[in-house]
C-alpha cells in the first residue's frame, strides 16, 4: 500500500499522456489521415447491396467533412467481385499496401468468413453487416465489431410478434438454402415455438431459383408464411407469390422488406409485415439527415445496408473522438469500439455487448402504399434487442449455431 | 402438396425456357457456335424492354422492340466478330464470354444493381382457375406464345425457301455455295433471328423473373440443359428439352428438395453419357 | 551459340522470378505473384487437355476444388500437412479418372457439355453436403505447412514454395509435351482416325492426359487451399473453370508460356486494375474480344507472330501486302472433330 507513490505514478502518467495528445498529436493529424477500407462488391449480382453500402460510406465521410476525430478521413475501396478469394486478395490490398486504420464490409457472410482469421492475425479492426452468427458467437473473433445485427437477431423479435400479436399458430418457412437463411429461420423457430406456435415445413429453394413455384405449391394449411429472402429474390418470390393466386399472410426477414428494395414491388409487397434493425421511417434528427442525404445524392431511400455502414461510420468516429483520434494501439481502438454507445443514430441509441455485437432496437413494420408509394410504417418497436434475444447467454452459446437441421422440426 | 399445379407449371416454365433457349438451339443447331453469350442477350432484351416500357411503350410492342434491338445487336456480333472464326471453338468461346462480361458490367452501369419488375399485362393479371386449379394467368399466355413461336419457326425452316436455303447452308455450304445462295448472308440471318429471340423471350420472362445483375448467368445453364436434354441442332429437339426440363425442375424441386441442385445436371450428364449427341440429335458431334 | 543465349535468357528469367519479393517490396505483390503462379499451374494442367488434347473442358474448377475440398477437411479432420496433400491428390486423381471415363464418350461440344454437367454437380454437392463442406460458409484452415522446417506463414516464403512447385510443373509439362506420348496426344487431336488405325488406343492415350491434367489442377488446388486457407463452393463454381479456360485461350493454346500469360492477365486484371478500373470487369471483357480480333491463336503466339514480322521486315524491307502479319484463319482451333 504506497496511495502517495501510486498517485504520483498515475500523475505522471497522466502528464504523459497529456503530453503525448498535446504534442505529436496535432502534428499526425495534419500530416497522416486515417484510412478507411471499403470492402464492397461493385460487379456481378450481389452488385446491388455493395453499391448501397459505398453510398452509405460516402454519404456519411460527407456528412463529417472527410473528418473524423479532427483527422482526415480517406477512403480506399475494394471491390471483391462477390467470392472469398476475391475478398481475401482485397483484404490484403487494404491492410498491406495501403496500410489501412480498419476495414469497413464486407457484405456477405462467406467473404466475411474468408478473411475472418486474416483480419485478426493482422489486428485490424473489422466493422461488418454480414451477419454470420458466430462472428459473435461461438467463434468469436476479437477484432469484430457489428452495428448491425446477427442473421437471427430480428427474427426473434418478429416469432415473438407474429405469435402473440398475430396470434399465429402455425406458418411455413421459406427462404434460400445458405447459411443466412438457416440461421434466420432457426432463430424464428425457436421464438416462435417456446410462445407455443408450430412450424410445419421449412422450405429451402437453392439462391438461383428462377422459379418459385415447386414451393409455392406447397403452402397450404397454415395462418402465415414467414419469408427471409435477400437480394434480387424477395422481388421474385413476392410476383409469383401473388400471381399464384395465394393470398396466406407473409411475415418477411430484414433484408427481404428492405426499404431500398420498396421501389422495385409492386403491389404484392402491401400488407407485408417485416422486422429489422433498421427502418427508413425512424424519427431521428440523425436518420432524418441520412434518408434526406440518400435521396439527394442518389436518388434512393435507404435500406439496411446503407445505413449499417453509415453507422459502421458513426461507431468508428465515436471510438476514434474516444481515443483523441489514435489508431496505433489496436487493442485499445477495438475496445474503444465496441465500448461506444450511441443515442442518435438512424436506427436510434445503440451500444454493443462484450463480444462486439449490437444491442438496438428492432422494428415491426407493415408495408403500405402512401401518395402512391409503398413505405414500411413502424408498429411496434422492440427496445434493446441482442443477440441472445431473452436467452442466456451461456444456454444459448452452448446450444449448437442454427443451422439447416437445427433446431429440428418437431413432429 | 398441389400436384396438379405443378404438372400444369411444368407446361409454362417449358413453354418459358423454351423461348429462352430456342435461339440458342437455332445458333448452336446450324451454325455449330456454342453462344455464350446468350444469357447476357436474354437480360439485355430484358432490360431494354425495362427501358422502353418506362417510355411508356406497351408491353407487347415492347418485347417485339427488345427483341428486335438485340437481333441487331447480334448481326453486329455475327458479322464483326464470329465471322472471323468459323469453326474455331476455343476463339467462339473467349469472345462468346468476353462480350458476355462486357454486357453484364454495361447494363450494371446503364441499370443500377437493383432488381427491377416488368408489370404483367394488364389483360394478363392475377390468377385463373383451369380445371379446378388456381394458376396464373399470365403463365397461361407464355404457354400460347412458346407454341405459337414454335410453329411459325418449324415452318419458317421447314416450309419457305428461306428455311430450305438455311438447311443446305448448313448441311454442305460448298454446294450452297455453289447454287448461288449467299451463305455469309444467311449466318448472319440465323444469327440475328437467335438472338432475337433470346431478347424477347427476356421481356417475356420479366414479369415471371424480374430482371437483375446475375440474370445472365442464372439463364445460360438453363438454355444449355434444354438444348443438350433436346438434342443439339433442332428446333423440335429444343421444343422437347424445354418440357423435359419444365417436369424435371417442377417436380425434381418440390419432390427430391435433397437433390435439388443436381435434378437438372444428372439427367443432363446420363443422357451425354448414355446418347453424346442427345436425344433427338443427329448423329454426328 | 545460339543453345548458349537460351540458356542464358532461361537462368535470367529464373533469376528475376527467384529474386522477385527482393524488388518487389510489398508483402501485398508478392502475394499477387504467388497468386498468378498458383492459377498458372493450374493453366498449365488445363492446357494440357484442351491444347494438346483438342479436348475443351469447363469442369476443371470441379478437381482444382476437390483437391482444396480433400486437403481442408483431412487438415480439420486432424490429419498433418503430408497425409491431407497425399490424400487430396489420390482423391482428385480417384475423380479424374471417373470424369475422364464419363467425359470421354463425348468429343468436341459433347466433352465440353459433360464436363459442364460434372462440374455443376461437383458445385451441386459442395454446396448441399453441408456436414462435409460446412455449405456455403466454406472450410477455414488455420496452418499452412512447413517444409523441412520453414515456414510459409510469411508472403515471401509462401512466394518461394509456390515458385518451386511452378517450375516443377512447368518442368513436367514440357518433359510430357516433348515426349513420345505428347506427340501421340497432339497425334489424337490432329488426327484421331489415323492414329486409331496406326493400332493407337486414342481413348487410352486421352485417359492418361486427362489424369495428368487433373493432377496438376490438383496440385494448383492445394496451392490455392495454402495461399487463401479457405475454401467454399464459388472455388468449384462454373465461373472459375470457365475463367482458367479464358486463360488458356486468351494466353495461347498448346504452349508453355501461353497459360501462364493468360494467368498474369486474369489475376493482375482483377486483382490489382480492380483497384484503379471501377469497371474492370468490362475492361477485361473487351481484352479478352480484343485478343481474338488482333491475335486469335493466343497473346503468347500472337505476339511472336508480330515480333518475328517486325524483325524480318527490319531485315529484308519488304514492300506491299505480302508483308502484313498474316492472321492465321481459326488458328484458334477445338481440333475435336
Amino acid at each position: 500500500m504506497a496511495p502517495r507513490v501510486g498517485r504520483r505514478t498515475f500523475a505522471k502518467r497522466v502528464g504523459a499522456a497529456a503530453l503525448a495528445a498535446a504534442l505529436p498529436m496535432p502534428a499526425i493529424a495534419e500530416d497522416k489521415p486515417i484510412k478507411i477500407g471499403l470492402l464492397t462488391v461493385k460487379t456481378g449480382p450481389l452488385a446491388q447491396g455493395g453499391i448501397q453500402m459505398e453510398q452509405g460510406t460516402n454519404l456519411f465521410l460527407k456528412h463529417r467533412g472527410h473528418k473524423l476525430a479532427g483527422r482526415k478521413a480517406e477512403l480506399v475501396v475494394g471491390d471483391t467481385g462477390g467470392n472469398p478469394a476475391g475478398t481475401k486478395t482485397k483484404a490484403q490490398e487494404l491492410i498491406e499496401r495501403d496500410h489501412v486504420d480498419f476495414i469497413v464490409g464486407p457484405l456477405a457472410a462467406f467473404e466475411l468468413l474468408a478473411i475472418s482469421d486474416y483480419v485478426a492475425q493482422h489486428k485490424c479492426p473489422i466493422l461488418s453487416l454480414a451477419a454470420a452468427e458466430d462472428m459473435t458467437q461461438r467463434k468469436p473473433n476479437p477484432y469484430f465489431v457489428r452495428a448491425s445485427g446477427t442473421s437471427a437477431q430480428a427474427m426473434h423479435p418478429l416469432a415473438d410478434y407474429a405469435a402473440k400479436e398475430l396470434k399465429y399458430k402455425s406458418v411455413i418457412t421459406v427462404t434460400e438454402d445458405f447459411a443466412f437463411g438457416y440461421e434466420q429461420m432457426g432463430g424464428f423457430q425457436r421464438v416462435f415455438e417456446d410462445a407455443g406456435g408450430k412450424l410445419a415445413k421449412k422450405l429451402w429453394p437453392p439462391i438461383v431459383t428462377p422459379d418459385y413455384t415447386p414451393y409455392l405449391a406447397q403452402l397450404s394449411g397454415v395462418d402465415a408464411v414467414v419469408s427471409g429472402f435477400a437480394g434480387s429474390n424477395p422481388l421474385k418470390f413476392m410476383k409469383q407469390y401473388k400471381d399464384q393466386g395465394l393470398t396466406l399472410p407473409i411475415i418477411a426477414g430484414s433484408v427481404a422488406m428492405d426499404d431500398a428494395l420498396l421501389k422495385s414491388f409492386g403491389d404484392e409487397a402491401v400488407g407485408t409485415i417485416s422486422c429489422s434493425g433498421y427502418t427508413a421511417d425512424l424519427d431521428t434528427p440523425s436518420n432524418k439527415k441520412f434518408v434526406e442525404g440518400m435521396v439527394a445524392d442518389y436518388g434512393n431511400i435507404p435500406g439496411i445496408y446503407a445505413a449499417g455502414l453509415y453507422m459502421s461510420g458513426m461507431v468508428a468516429e465515436a471510438a476514434l473522438e474516444k481515443t483523441g483520434g489514435k489508431t496505433d494501439d489496436k487493442e485499445a481502438f477495438i475496445a474503444a469500439m465496441r465500448g461506444v454507445s450511441l443515442t442518435d443514430t438512424p436506427r436510434g441509441p445503440f451500444h454493443f455487448d462484450h463480444l462486439g455485437n449490437v444491442i438496438g432496437n428492432a422494428f415491426i413494420r407493415r408495408c403500405e402504399r402512401k401518395d402512391g408509394k409503398l413505405v414500411n410504417t413502424t408498429i411496434k418497436t422492440y427496445k434493446d434487442v441482442g443477440q441472445f434475444w431473452t436467452f442466456d447467454e451461456k444456454w444459448f452459446l452452448a446450444q449448437p449455431v442454427y443451422s439447416r437441421d437445427y433446431p429440428p422440426l418437431k413432429g | 402438396m398441389n400436384l396438379w399445379l405443378l404438372a400444369a407449371n411444368s407446361i409454362a416454365f417449358g413453354g418459358l425456357l423454351f423461348l429462352l433457349s430456342a435461339g440458342f438451339a437455332l445458333i448452336f443447331g446450324l451454325m455449330r457456335i456454342p453462344n455464350l453469350t446468350h444469357g447476357s442477350l436474354f437480360m439485355l432484351g430484358a432490360y431494354f424492354g425495362v427501358s422502353l416500357i418506362s417510355w411508356g411503350v406497351g408491353f407487347w410492342l415492347a418485347a417485339l422492340a427488345g427483341g428486335v434491338g438485340v437481333a441487331v445487336l447480334g448481326g453486329l456480333i455475327e458479322r464483326l466478330l464470329l465471322r472471323r472464326l468459323p469453326g474455331a471453338e476455343l476463339a467462339q468461346v473467349l469472345v462468346t464470354l468476353g462480350l458476355s462480361f462486357m454486357i453484364a458490367d454495361a447494363c450494371l452501369m446503364q441499370w443500377g444493381g437493383d432488381p427491377i419488375s416488368i408489370e404483367t399485362p394488364a389483360a394478363l393479371r392475377g390468377a385463373s382457375r383451369v380445371a379446378g386449379v388456381a394458376f396464373p394467368t399470365y403463365r397461361l399466355g407464355v404457354i400460347v406464345i412458346a407454341v405459337a413461336f414454335a410453329v411459325v419457326l418449324w415452318a419458317m425452316l421447314e416450309r419457305t425457301r428461306l428455311g430450305a436455303m438455311i438447311r443446305a447452308g448448313v448441311d454442305d455450304p460448298m454446294m450452297a455455295r455453289a447454287v448461288g445462295i449467299r451463305v455469309p448472308l444467311l449466318f448472319t440471318l440465323v444469327f440475328c433471328l437467335g438472338s432475337g429471340l433470346a431478347g424477347f423471350a427476356g421481356v417475356i420472362g420479366g414479369p415471371i423473373l424480374s430482371v437483375y445483375p446475375g440474370l445472365d448467368q442464372d439463364m445460360l445453364p438453363l438454355a444449355l440443359v434444354v438444348v443438350i436434354l433436346g438434342g443439339s441442332g433442332s428446333l423440335v429437339g429444343a421444343f422437347v428439352g424445354s418440357f423435359v426440363v419444365g417436369v424435371l425442375y417442377n417436380f425434381g424441386q418440390a419432390l427430391l428438395p435433397e437433390l435439388a441442385y443436381v435434378v437438372l445436371f444428372l439427367p443432363m450428364l446420363v443422357v451425354l453419357v448414355v446418347r453424346p449427341a442427345g436425344l433427338f440429335g443427329r448423329s454426328s458431334p | 551459340m545460339r543453345r548458349l543465349a537460351a540458356l542464358g535468357s532461361l537462368l535470367l528469367a529464373l533469376g528475376l522470378l527467384a529474386s522477385l519479393p527482393a524488388w518487389i517490396g510489398n508483402s501485398y505483390y508478392v502475394n499477387i505473384a504467388s497468386q498468378v503462379l498458383l492459377y498458372a499451374v493450374f493453366a498449365l494442367g488445363l492446357n494440357v487437355i484442351v491444347g494438346y488434347a483438342g479436348l475443351v473442358s469447363l469442369g476443371h474448377a470441379g478437381l482444382f476444388g476437390i483437391a482444396a475440398y480433400s486437403g481442408a477437411i483431412l487438415i480439420t479432420a486432424g490429419y498433418g500437412h503430408f497425409v491431407a496433400i497425399a490424400g487430396a491428390l489420390v482423391v482428385t486423381l480417384g475423380v479424374a479418372a471417373l470424369f475422364a471415363v464419363l467425359a470421354l464418350r463425348g468429343t468436341g461440344l459433347g466433352f465440353v457439355m459433360i464436363t459442364v454437367a460434372l462440374g455443376q454437380i461437383v458445385w451441386g454437392v459442395a454446396y448441399r453436403w453441408i456436414s462435409l463442406t460446412n455449405g456455403d460458409n466454406g472450410v477455414s484452415i488455420t496452418s499452412r505447412p512447413a517444409p523441412f522446417g520453414l515456414s510459409l506463414v510469411d508472403a515471401n516464403p509462401f512466394y518461394w514454395a509456390t515458385l518451386v512447385v511452378f517450375l516443377v510443373a512447368v518442368a513436367a509439362i514440357a518433359i510430357f509435351v516433348a515426349s513420345p506420348f505428347g506427340a501421340s496426344l497432339r497425334g489424337t487431336r490432329d488426327q484421331p482416325r489415323r492414329m486409331n488405325a496406326l493400332g493407337y488406343n486414342v481413348w487410352l492415350i486421352r485417359f492418361l492426359a486427362f489424369l495428368f491434367s487433373g493432377l496438376w489442377s490438383g496440385v494448383a488446388g492445394l496451392l490455392f487451399l495454402y495461399y487463401n486457407q479457405f475454401v467454399s463452393p464459388q472455388t468449384v463454381a462454373l465461373t472459375a473453370s470457365a475463367e482458367v479456360l479464358l486463360m488458356v485461350i486468351s494466353g495461347g493454346t498448346a504452349t508453355l508460356l501461353g497459360p501462364i500469360a493468360g494467368a498474369l492477365l486474369v489475376v493482375i486484371m482483377k486483382n490489382v486494375a480492380s483497384g484503379y478500373i471501377e469497371r474492370w470487369n468490362f475492361v477485361l471483357g473487351a481484352i479478352f474480344v480484343a485478343i481474338v480480333i488482333f491475335m486469335p491463336e493466343g497473346l503468347v503466339p500472337g505476339s511472336l507472330r508480330l515480333w518475328r514480322w517486325a524483325t524480318r521486315r527490319r531485315r529484308q524491307h519488304p514492300a506491299g501486302p505480302a508483308a502484313m502479319a498474316p492472321v492465321p484463319h481459326g488458328s484458334i482451333n477445338g481440333g475435336a472433330q
